[in-house]
């Protein structure tokens, strides 16, 4: 049975900093104002030209190049004003408890008449915050729709209002608990896994459930749900870090299943403001191109736009790696693509039997 | 052998069977047409009298008519020149005869349209046409005539004197013709729109066959200098004008010929063109044969130190009239006006007036709305041959800020001896060089003007716009900075309101 490291728990102490930077952050502003200068913030510019490939990080950070947005401007006012709003009902959030998800933000601004054109506009309103203040939104109770969900022997402990202290094992609902924001909320009790395992799609991870997949190979398994949500890729990074387990990753065999694998381990060009989403050590397990060959997998040809994406990919910093560019090099050869569920053409379990045995111990 | 049988046929004869050539096409547009020339005819006598015009116009539906083509009555009146009673018959019945030989600028350019208008009534009812008229003398005319068509000549069926009591002077025309009103009615009511916008000096009352009252009135008694009758240009005359001045001529020599029946040929560019035509100063010209005379014309045209014509034979209308003719009429915010100076083309002085006008009441039809005038008339049909058609097709209207969804009017008048048009129907004008290159400027100059409005326009609607996106965010601002804060009471941003309003344009990136 293992306990979580004390010392690497991410995910209380952020959430109170957040609340207090919103605070000074309208302190900050009041001030001016009240000087009788245009309220103006200095954020970390978020173009391309600021956002560079920390190897040391294992992921995208921003650069120290900083932007200047201003009251005084007739241009920056209307954001600015959202953004002001963003915080200050971000704020109202945290104070009471209360969490909301990016859809709801959009809505609840019209109540102030403070109204986005579309979600799209406030979304960005709110990655603006994160980056002002140097948090991610789940640290200020804003999240995404939830989808992805987790399953395994886990015992966690919930602090959201109502539920505080009730402990909770998370092999007890076979479809998977969802990660939303008590999960996310959640501290690490105990758990007698030895590993992760990120799944991309939900069929595999219902059939790695009713294979008894957990028990079998001792592990916890994540449904990703296709590119996975931001806060999953914080509950993966802190199982990662706080249980210090290594997290395996499945997805199909085409380059936007590798990609899906190296968000979940680098992180992504968009959130180079957030830390703590990243798990640098998780392993991409397959399926590999050159399983499609090894297993004589059934697979269809690559699509231009795949082999676009394949080209785009070996340039990436983030796909350096031997193992990358090898893959991708087998991919552009063969030009062919197989999906997670292709094992099934050897019968229902091969996968969990043969296949998952076989590259938990090649990636290890 | 085939024998072949010639005749001879009058002016009025050939007008009779290539009657579309002046514009009497089909019933609706030769109502059109008889309207028009009739209106026109009466504006230019009423010009000439140096009154401001009052014309009423009116058309009833005649009950003897077919019901498949209907035949109306059509009853012009003026309060212009009038005509001299021995003149009257053949004003109206005589094709080719008018007062429009002499070198002015007048609405038509030969006499053709009043007589073109009672042959084609004549032609497809077969009634006499009824012409009332004096000049303010003491008798007033009555006549009632038909056309001879073969012959060119008017009959006179009834001829009448009346005491003119009041001292009335004008011109009344009453006859009956074939068309076709409710087909044409679109046209007409155009036309007559636009005449009162050009010639806003003018009353026009229209009434229409369904007892419909359409009322112009004029907005100015003023009305523009009129135009000074001038001899023909040296450019502008062929071999037949020089055989027929030849024939009137008093002059014995050269000299004398060149100066006396020539626009702006004094003795000194005399003498110095029959030194460069190798004529003797002394030659008579009643002697000259006709390989002197196509001679004579080939050394003219090749001379190049004649003088440009002057414009004092041209009646421009003016800035103010064209404004006050813009205003009333189409009704925009803002209109800008321009005059260009006198050019010529082929021996004929001419000159552009040029109009933008913008927003108020003109549709915003996602093309410019074009309207072409020569010498005060409007011009309806074959827009896309227009020379200010092309024009305006070949600018850069993204220079002046002008796009083609703004509601835009642009107004183009030429005015000259000779207008260019390409048809007798009189309906658009030609390509010439010249006068297309005065269009362009004309057009380019009212464009700037516009451009200069429209961005002073725009900065203050910025202004506008500033204070209200300043006054709508800040006190937000305050109140959700407050709060976040979790102060008492907002901070006082009146003084940044206020640095908003008298600033301009300060922004910083």
């Amino acid at each position: 049975m293992k306990e979580p490291r004390k010392d690497n728990n991410v995910s209380t102490s952020e959430k109170k900093d957040a609340a207090t930077d919103l605070q000074s952050l309208g302190e900050g502003l009041y001030k001016q104002m009240e000087q009788g200068e245009f309220p103006w913030i200095k954020i970390p510019s978020r173009s391309t030209e600021n956002i560079y490939y920390s190897p040391e990080l294992r992921q995208y950070i921003l650069g120290d190049r900083k932007v200047k947005r201003s009251a005084r401007n007739i241009r920056h006012i209307r954001p600015f004003t959202q953004l002001v709003w963003t915080a200050f009902f971000a704020h109202k959030l945290s104070t009471q408890r209360k969490t909301s998800t990016l859809r709801d933000v959009y809505y609840s601004a019209q109540a102030y008449e403070m109204s986005f054109k579309d979600q799209s506009e406030s979304d960005n309103i709110i990655t603006d915050l994160e980056t002002a203040i140097g948090s991610a939104r789940e640290d200020f109770n804003i999240f995404p729709e939830e989808r992805s969900a987790v399953f395994g022997d886990i015992t966690i402990e919930y602090t959201v209002p109502g539920y505080e202290g009730r402990q909770m094992n998370l092999t007890s609902h076979p479809d998977g608990l969802m990660v939303g924001p008590a999960l996310t909320y959640s501290e690490f009790v105990k758990t007698s896994a030895d590993k992760v395992i990120a799944i991309e799609k939900g069929g595999l991870f219902t059939r790695f459930i009713e294979e008894n997949v957990h028990k079998k190979h001792n592990a916890l398994l994540v449904l990703t749900a296709g590119q996975a949500p931001r806060a999953t890729r914080h509950f993966i990074h802190r199982l990662n870090k706080e249980l210090e387990l290594p997290v395996y990753i499945l997805t199909d065999g085409d380059p936007w299943g590798m990609h899906i694998a190296m968000v979940i381990i680098s992180g992504s060009a968009n959130a180079a403001h957030v830390r703590d989403l990243t798990t640098p050590d998780a392993k991409w397990s397959g399926v590999w191109a050159s399983d499609i060959v090894d297993y004589k997998l059934p697979s269809v040809p690559l699509t231009e736009i795949d082999i676009k994406r394949l080209h785009e990919l070996q340039r990436d910093p983030r796909y350096k790696d031997d193992l990358w560019q090898r893959e991708i090099k087998i991919f552009m050869k063969i030009r062919k693509k197989a999906e997670q569920e292709a094992f099934s053409r050897y019968g229902l379990t091969y996968i969990v039997d043969e296949y998952l045995p076989s590259k938990l111990e090649e990636t290890k | 052998m085939v024998s072949q049988a010639f005749e001879e046929i009058s002016p009025a004869d050939f007008f009779y069977r290539n009657r579309e050539i002046a514009g009497f096409t089909n019933p609706s547009r030769a109502i059109f047409a008889a309207i028009r020339e009739l209106v026109e005819n009466s504006l230019d006598a009423s010009e000439s009298a140096e009154v401001p015009p009052d014309v009423f116009v009116s058309l009833t539906l005649n009950e003897e008519g077919r019901p498949e083509l209907e035949t109306y009555k059509l009853r012009v009146e003026d309060n212009g020149s009038g005509i001299t009673s021995r003149h009257i018959p053949s004003a109206f019945g005589q094709v080719l005869f008018g007062s429009k030989y002499k070198l002015k600028q007048a609405r038509g350019t030969f006499g053709l349209g009043g007589t073109m208008a009672v042959l084609y009534g004549q032609i497809t009812t077969h009634k006499p046409a009824y012409i009332v008229s004096s000049t303010g003398s003491t008798k007033v005319y009555i006549y009632r005539i038909m056309i001879d068509i073969q012959k060119n000549k008017p009959i006179i069926l009834e001829r009448r004197v009346l005491i003119n009591k009041e001292e009335w002077r004008g011109t009344i025309i009453e006859f009956f013709l074939e068309g076709d009103y409710f087909r044409a009615m679109p046209k007409i009511l155009e036309y007559l729109k636009q005449t009162a916008l050009v010639n806003p000096y003018a009353n026009i009352t229209f009434v229409d066959p369904k007892g419909r009252l359409y009322r112009f009135t004029r907005v100015t008694t003023k009305m523009p200098l009129p135009p000074k009758e001038t001899l023909p240009h040296p450019y502008g005359v062929d071999v037949e004008t020089v055989k027929r001045l030849i024939r009137v001529t008093p002059n014995r020599n050269m000299t004398d010929f060149m100066k006396t029946h020539f626009h702006r040929v004094s003795e000194k560019i005399a003498l110095k063109f029959l030194e460069f035509a190798a004529i003797p100063r002394g030659r008579n010209p009643k002697k000259m044969g006709p390989q002197e005379i196509v001679q004579l014309v080939r050394m003219i045209k090749s001379f190049e130190e004649f003088r440009p014509p002057s414009a004092n034979c041209l009646s421009p209308l003016g800035k103010d009239l064209l404004k006050a003719g813009i205003l009333k009429e189409l009704k925009p915010e803002y209109t800008v006006v321009c005059q260009r100076k006198p050019s010529t083309y082929a021996g004929h002085p001419f000159i552009v007036e040029t109009a933008i006008a913008y927003g108020g009441e003109i549709p915003k039809k996602g093309e410019f709305i074009l309207y072409r005038f020569a010498n005060r008339i409007p011009l309806l049909y074959d827009e896309a041959s227009d020379v200010s058609f092309r024009a305006i097709k070949n600018m850069n209207w993204r220079r002046y800020k002008v796009s083609q969804d703004m509601p835009l009017a642009i107004l183009v008048h030429i005015c000259s001896t000779k207008i260019p048009y390409k048809t007798v129907g009189k309906e658009f004008i030609a390509d010439r060089p010249e006068v297309k290159k005065e269009v362009l400027n004309g057009i380019r100059e009212a464009a700037r003007l516009l451009q200069r409005f429209l961005s002073k326009r725009e900065h203050v609607e910025k202004e506008k716009h500033r204070l209200s996106v300043f006054s709508k965010y800040l006190p937000k601002i305050a109140r959700f900075s407050t709060e976040l804060a979790g102060r008492e009471s907002q901070p006082d941003i009146n003084k940044l309101l206020e640095s908003v309003n008298t600033s301009e344009g300060t922004a910083k990136r």
